[in-house]
């Protein structure tokens, strides 16, 4: 029915917010949800988002733009996302982040050409002792090499090409 | 290395995780039907109390005097709320629990509930902890089952839900107002306080926020008493054991439980390893990104929240990241303060500013661009930011700048002297 969400998941959120004392509750499930279906969240995402709930768009704006794991712009079939915070720096994130720049061909906050990944930096991902880490999508890599991250590379980009649009929130 | 009372993760295996039949082998839920079938909702608070539990999520505030403050007999609905959202630097040691042992949560969640008689219980749990959002909702869904969960628990005529709210990213959703207005759906900014939760809460109704190892502990507490739950620390102003994550330049980066109150020298040397490739132990941060710097000179330091404070630090997370002798503890700060200022939530001015300009004056620095002037101006912004900020996030952030002014402002003045960094070739 809608491009954002797939009919089970919208019939299920709409039940949920009739069901709910405070559907706000729902907001960055139902906006993580737009995400995992489309990629990231368009206007459109908002728009719903807000008429399933019964708020404006504004109230549903101010919560996607807080958060940096929503995103309001397209990005690629895969994000990844490389800690800097500080015990992955005491262990070479920043020559984490020179390989992966290199090897992608890309800078931070851009996607590759073919669309298959887009590199952003991250705060601590909670893997402070498998330092340094990244995560793509919602798998997490650790003790980084650049064997390991030419490992992950692949095997990543085989299963977004797999699962298509949409595989952010998809784990193993 | 020593052998250490295991109690959290006596259940740990390497790459597995323990679920109901095998977390009930090992005495999953005695605890909560101990509490409930003997004892009374105030028994186990003053049992919680009793035990010296302090919170395990960095402020080390006493559980028992914070459930104290909970309004248990108001009617209506009141909350539980467990913060899994463990975004500061350096501390991970939540995960490993749950990623270990999820019941232990569960049964610590119920069992604490019913003591304050919550009617609902949240866990709030951080993006990137999507496998440990999985394992908690099949552990909720076994305790279900097994009749742990939901209506007429163990026939108390006492009933709870317990709901998983997954998070979308930023540090300060740790902070426990803002995540309150997190789980509520509002932009996460910290609230004013007072009122405090326990008074006015999620929704507006009574809330009490702990710490996922925090809860972790209650059920233990409960099976094994309050004094043998204290004896468990090796000193005498510590109680129980402490999950300790280390990180850094450290032989062993693993997630330990150790007793509360073992040396940092213990820590960093037995425990730990020692520092990679034999060089010298320089400095660590004792319990999180937040926390002033210990040195070669704390290495006897008892790591517990009193003999950490006494030399100007804090136990903090028991998060132990170290730092080899060839660290610049000026990048290091520069790193932790970056981390800070682009993880404020902008509320207000000395954070949102305040943490920014540390940041320009630390590059300046760094670089070799900055002056003595800077250096002044980072004592007066330390002082500026410190107590004016509208939450913990910001003077969290002056822990590390504290430690490097008056630890390492011999380093600082080489940076001005040489004109550059003096650790970089």
């Amino acid at each position: 029915m809608n491009k954002l969400l797939s009919q089970s998941e919208l019939d299920t959120f709409r039940a949920k917010a009739a069901a709910s004392a405070h559907p706000r509750e729902l907001i960055v499930d139902l906006l993580r949800a737009i995400q995992d279906h489309h990629g990231w969240v368009p206007d459109e995402g908002i728009e719903l988002a807000a008429e399933i709930l019964g708020l404006s768009p504004l109230q549903i704006e101010e919560i996607a733009t807080f958060y940096d794991k929503i995103f309001r712009q397209p990005v690629g079939r895969k994000v990844i996302h490389v800690c800097d915070s500080i015990c992955c720096w005491a262990t070479g994130s920043e020559e984490v982040a020179g390989y992966l720049r290199r090897k992608l061909g890309i800078d931070f906050g851009e996607t590759t050409a073919d669309g298959a990944f887009t590199l952003l930096p991250t705060c601590c991902l909670g893997a402070c002792g498998d330092a340094p880490a990244m995560m793509i999508g919602l798998t997490l890599y650790g003790r980084l090499t650049p064997e390991k991250i030419d490992a992950a590379l692949e095997k990543e980009k085989s299963r977004s090409q797999e699962s298509g649009v949409g595989s952010q929130g998809k784990t193993s | 290395m020593t052998d250490y009372p295991q109690i959290l993760f006596k259940n740990r295996r390497p790459d597995e995780t323990v679920f109901i039949d095998d977390f009930r082998k090992t005495g999953g839920y005695s605890g909560l039907e101990k509490a409930i079938r003997e004892m009374t909702p105030q028994e186990v608070r003053e049992t919680v109390k009793r035990s010296g539990l302090r919170g395990r999520g960095g402020a080390g505030f006493s559980t028992g005097l914070k459930w104290s403050f909970f309004p248990v007999d108001q009617p209506g609905e009141k909350y539980l709320v467990c913060n899994c959202d463990e975004m500061e630097p350096g501390t991970y040691k939540d995960r490993q629990l749950l990623s270990a042992d999820p019941h232990q949560l569960i049964e610590g969640v119920i069992l604490s509930a019913w003591a304050l008689q919550a009617t609902e219980a949240y866990i709030f749990i951080r993006y990137a902890y999507e496998q440990e959002a999985r394992h908690l909702e099949r552990a909720i869904a076994e305790a279900r089952a097994a009749g742990y969960l939901g209506e007429n628990i163990l026939g108390s005529g006492w009933g709870l839900r317990i709901h998983v709210h997954r998070s979308a990213g930023r540090y300060i959703l740790g902070e426990e107002t803002a995540l309150l207005n997190g789980i509520e759906g509002v932009r996460p900014n910290p609230r004013r306080k007072p009122p405090f939760p326990a008074v006015r809460g999620l929704w507006g109704r009574p809330t009490t926020i702990n710490n996922v190892e925090t809860l972790a502990n209650i059920p233990h507490i409960i099976t094994g008493g309050a004094d043998w739950f204290k004896c468990l620390a090796r000193s005498p102003e510590g109680a129980g054991t402490k999950l300790f994550g280390l990180s850094g330049h450290l032989n062993r980066t693993e997630c330990f439980e150790l007793p509360v109150g073992i040396s940092l020298r213990e820590v960093i040397f037995e425990v730990g390893g020692g520092i990679r490739g034999g060089k010298p132990f320089k400095a660590c941060l004792p319990g999180g990104a937040s926390t002033p710097y210990l040195t070669g000179e704390h290495l006897d330091v008892a790591m517990d929240f009193d003999s950490i404070a006494a030399v100007g630090s804090r136990f903090g997370t028991a998060g132990v990241t170290a730092f080899d002798a060839d660290t610049c503890m000026v990048a290091v700060t520069l790193n932790l303060i970056r981390f800070f200022a682009r993880e404020s939530c902008g509320w207000c001015t000395p954070c949102r500013d305040g943490l920014s300009y540390v940041q320009w004056l630390l590059e300046e620095l760094e670089e070799g661009r900055g002056g003595k002037e800077q250096i002044e101006l980072l004592e007066h912004q330390r002082r500026n930011i410190t107590g004016r900020a509208f939450c913990a996030l910001a003077e969290g952030a002056m822990g590390p700048l504290d430690g490097l002014l008056r630890l390492f402002r011999d380093e600082l003045e080489d940076h001005v002297r040489k004109g550059r960094c003096p650790f970089r070739a």
